[in-house]
């Protein structure tokens, strides 16, 4: 089953176009990597799946839901609130700066959705979180405040903060450019395990090797476009696209 | 002695009044005229802003005069005194406030709306739960001040003849020919801002649990 369907979106800031007719499906279960290079359209794809940004035109449906379609000739309409909040907690997204909530305890920062946003009863949002904090190895962190945390443990938080929500799938944006290069190890480790209990995910990353060891698909994002797309093998080992090529000799993959 | 003090007394309790009724009306409606800066309706936007630039472009004593009289000339009628100055300072103080509340709340990351998106939550519940308790730690040590200023600007509330604190006193000194009473109410003022600073720096460090 799809879980993200996207079809021919465009999207531009003014006269800056930065989507141009992008594709691309994810299936449930699926773990799919996008890169290229800075300012290729990578992050403002994923806005527009979490409806951060709107299209100009083209069409999304997550886990069923049509979030945006484009008539013929038309322009794009959104879907009405009540979609629209199932569309977005059907999507979690983790940001490349955490953004956690400063004036939140750690627990807080989990459980204020789960009451607030999904109606759970407190006591159930504090177990599920605790239990969330646990997986995350930071079961003595629930009290502690983002600040006291590292930035590895604060997008930790942030990704358990997401979990919460139990979204079909799990949107991460560039999870460790904003971390110490010996902190990235944590979060991709995190990852991982997500990617072996057969979580959904979309990442957008900078880590080749990375990308190469936990996708089931590798889409190759350039100035808009979706240039390559492919197994990891099929992308890394034999690319076809000249300016994959270019791209990944780069980095040494 | 005695009797100046009670006098005194009785003025400062009148410049309590004026004080905690404008915190009261200016407080909320200052967050209301900063959302009215900031609205994305170029009409409402622009009249707050010229409401603003005469609030602080006037003196608040010609202010004071002007709810005071301007509805004498048009209806013929006035509030009374002490109504017309709750009106002068709610009116004056909100202006400064808002521009306070519209510098912390512009200061909040638009990364907490996007994640506060994400997750769902209302535009009512992101502004109350998650802006509005990370702006009040930003503007406290702004409000602070503006706190203080209006603590001695009630003094200015005998321009409209409503008996307060200084002018208590300053009737005191003329019939007594001393400036001893103007002293005293200095004293007073002193004190009464002493208490507002320490108020401030309560708050300030209860909000200090986080960064």
């Amino acid at each position: 089953m799809e879980i993200i369907k996207v079809e021919h979106v465009h999207k531009s800031f003014e006269d800056l176009t930065v989507l141009r007719d992008i594709s691309f499906s994810v299936k449930q279960g699926e773990v799919l990597s996008i890169i290229g290079p800075s300012g290729s359209g990578k992050s403002t794809l994923l806005r527009c799946i979490t409806n951060l940004e709107h299209v100009q035109s083209g069409s999304i449906t997550i886990g069923g839901n049509i979030l945006v379609s484009t008539p013929v000739g038309g322009k794009p309409v959104y879907a009405e609130h009540k979609t629209l909040q199932k569309v977005r907690l059907s999507v979690g997204l983790v940001f490349q700066n955490f953004n956690l909530f400063p004036h939140f305890s750690v627990l807080r920062n989990i459980t204020e959705a789960q009451i607030h946003v999904l109606g759970m009863p407190k006591a159930q949002a504090r177990k599920e979180a605790l239990e969330l904090l646990a997986k995350m190895g930071l079961s003595d962190k629930a009290a502690a405040y983002p600040f006291q945390l590292s930035g590895g443990q604060q997008q930790r938080v942030s990704i358990a903060r997401a979990l919460a929500l139990k979204p079909q799938v799990l949107c991460f944006d560039e999870p460790t450019s904003a971390l110490d290069p010996e902190l990235t190890g944590e979060i991709l480790e995190v990852i991982k395990e997500l990617a072996a209990e057969k979580m959904t995910m979309v990442v957008v990353t900078h880590e080749m090797a990375f990308a190469r060891d936990i996708s089931d698909r590798v889409i190759f994002m350039d100035d808009g476009i979706i240039a390559e797309e492919g197994t990891p093998s099929e992308v890394f080992s034999n690319p076809k696209n000249e300016r994959t090529k270019r791209f990944l000799s780069r980095f040494g993959a | 002695m005695g009797q100046l003090l009670i006098l005194m007394l009785q003025g400062t309790f009148t410049s309590l009044k004026i004080f905690f009724l404008t915190l009261l009306f200016a407080l909320p409606l200052g967050l209301l005229v900063a959302r009215g800066r900031m609205s994305r309706h170029r009409i409402i936007s622009s009249l707050v802003n010229i409401y603003i630039l005469i609030m602080r472009g006037t003196p608040l004593i010609l202010q004071l005069i002007f709810v005071y009289f301007a509805p004498y000339y048009v209806f013929g009628a006035s509030a009374d005194r002490f109504t017309a100055v709750i009106i002068a300072f709610v009116i004056n103080y909100a202006a400064y406030f808002a521009e306070i509340y519209r510098g912390g709340i512009q200061s909040i990351s638009y990364g907490q709306y996007e994640a506060s998106s994400v997750l769902g939550f209302s535009k009512m519940h992101t502004f109350t739960h998650i802006v509005m308790p990370q702006v009040v730690k930003r503007i406290v040590p702004a409000m602070g001040n503006e706190v203080i200023t209006l603590v001695k600007d009630t003094a200015l509330a005998q321009t409209i003849g409503v008996a307060e604190l200084f002018r208590v006193a300053q009737n005191a000194a003329s019939r007594e020919f001393s400036t001893l009473p103007i002293f005293i109410a200095g004293v007073f003022y002193f004190v009464m801002n002493s208490i507002v600073a320490k108020s401030f720096d309560l708050i300030e460090k209860k909000l200090d649990y986080y960064r």
